[in-house]
Order: C-alpha cells, then sequence, then structure tokens
C-alpha cells in the first residue's frame, strides 16, 4: 500500500453554469472513497458552492449542494473558504449553509468542517499539499 | 433497455440502473430484484430503503465504506458490516442495492 497523500481540491467556479464545481465533488468523493487525505478550498466565485438554501427547479439541474453535508462520512472534514472572497462579493459567513462531521476520536461529536481563513493562510495550505487540484 | 412491471416499461441503462430514478416504486424494486436474481426480504428492503432516505437528504449514493459505517452507526455493528452486506448482496451491496433502490451507481464505484 502507498501512502496516502494530501489532496486539495480548490473551487473557483460558481455552482452551475458550468460542470466544473460538480465534476470536482465527483472526483472528491472518488479520491476520498479510495482513503486519500482529502480537503477542499472555495475561493473566488466557488463560495457560492456553499450558499445556503440553493434553488435550481429554475434551471433544471440537480441541486447537488447537500452532498457537500455527506463529505464528512467521507472522512472529508476540512473545507477551508476564503475570507476575502466572500467579502467580495457581499457574503458572511451566515449565508454559507452548515457543515459539520462526527469526531470519530471525540466520541462522535458533531463539528463544523467550514474553516474560514484569509488569502495568506489559504497560501499556507496549499504549500503544505502533495497534490493541488484546480476546478 | 427497460424493465416491464404491471404492463408498463421502465427505462435502464446497460448495467441495470434506472434512467430516471423519480419512476422508481416497490414493484419496480422487485423486478430489478428478479433480475439481478435476488429475493427482497425484510433485511433486503432494509438496507434498500436506507439508501433511498441517504439518497433523499444527500443526493449521493454512498460508497460502500460509507454505507457500512453509516448502518452501523444506525442500525449496529451487527448490520453494518462487510459480511453482512455482501451475503444479502453478494455482487457487492453498494451497486446492487443502490440499483434495486433505483438510485445511480455509487460515485467511485467500477
Amino acid at each position: 500500500m502507498s501512502v496516502a497523500k494530501k489532496f486539495l481540491y480548490v473551487n473557483r467556479k460558481a455552482p452551475y453554469g458550468t460542470i466544473y464545481a460538480l465534476e470536482s465533488l465527483e472526483v472528491v468523493l472518488i479520491g476520498a472513497a479510495f482513503d486519500q487525505n482529502v480537503s477542499l478550498a472555495f475561493l473566488d466565485d466557488g463560495v457560492f458552492q456553499l450558499a445556503k438554501g440553493q434553488d435550481t427547479k429554475g434551471l433544471g439541474v440537480k441541486n447537488f449542494s447537500p452532498t457537500f453535508r455527506a463529505l464528512g462520512d467521507y472522512g472529508v472534514t476540512k473545507l477551508y473558504v476564503e475570507k476575502e472572497s466572500l467579502a467580495e462579493r457581499g457574503l458572511t459567513e451566515d449565508d454559507l449553509m452548515p457543515v459539520t462531521y462526527e469526531d470519530e476520536n471525540d466520541g462522535f461529536a458533531e463539528k463544523p468542517s467550514l474553516i474560514f481563513v484569509d488569502r495568506a493562510e489559504l497560501a499556507r495550505v496549499m504549500r503544505d499539499q502533495d497534490v493541488v487540484l484546480s476546478f | 433497455m427497460a424493465y416491464t412491471v404491471n404492463g408498463t416499461t421502465v427505462e435502464h441503462d446497460e448495467e441495470g440502473y434506472l434512467t430516471d430514478l423519480n419512476e422508481w416504486n416497490e414493484d419496480i424494486a422487485l423486478e430489478i430484484a428478479k433480475a439481478q436474481n435476488l429475493e427482497m426480504n425484510e433485511e433486503r428492503w432494509e438496507v434498500v430503503n436506507f439508501l433511498r432516505n441517504y439518497y433523499d437528504e444527500y443526493q449521493v449514493a454512498p460508497a460502500i465504506r460509507v454505507l457500512t459505517k453509516a448502518l452501523a452507526k444506525t442500525m449496529g455493528p451487527e448490520k453494518g458490516n462487510n459480511k453482512y452486506l455482501y451475503e444479502l448482496f453478494p455482487y457487492g451491496p453498494a451497486k446492487q442495492a443502490c440499483m434495486i433502490a433505483g438510485l445511480p451507481k455509487p460515485t467511485g464505484c467500477v
């Protein structure tokens, strides 16, 4: 067995209109199912992927935002959100849906998965990865 | 390709997964199970219904590892383990049970 690598999936595009966001999520689920160390970053219009109350009825496409809440089951517990990207779009942390995971090492306590970081911190997170994939 | 249930046809893909998951009902589930040489019993329904609820909530068909973990949590370790699930669904619980539940093939399943 090879050692698990650290993968960061960087999401920079709005959830609908292009296929990038959905494809990224699919790859994340595949990577996590193969026991890799997976985390996600949301910046630029990518922060809209985590917006509360998404409704895609008018678009005629699947609303895949609930799937982010399943990531904890896949062992994906770190979703970095860039603060500057939120601010530039007039969004606050309260405009995003809550995403949590259950910490197996802490009596299955429910903990938040969203980690709000500024641009400099996110750069450090990226530097710390083995693989960075941008969508 | 299609299943025929009570005189109506329901489209499926080359592997047997429903083309439109909104067309699912319990009679179709029985038909899919028959095509898989499986007889539905209480234990199999339990897993199928669990998967449908999971999909309803998260819009994703869980990978096997996730399914066993989630089952263990809600129904106990005697049901949330590979041996139990493979006895119920010998060709892969996530794969076969998802098919019977009318869900897409789990992401990451080959």
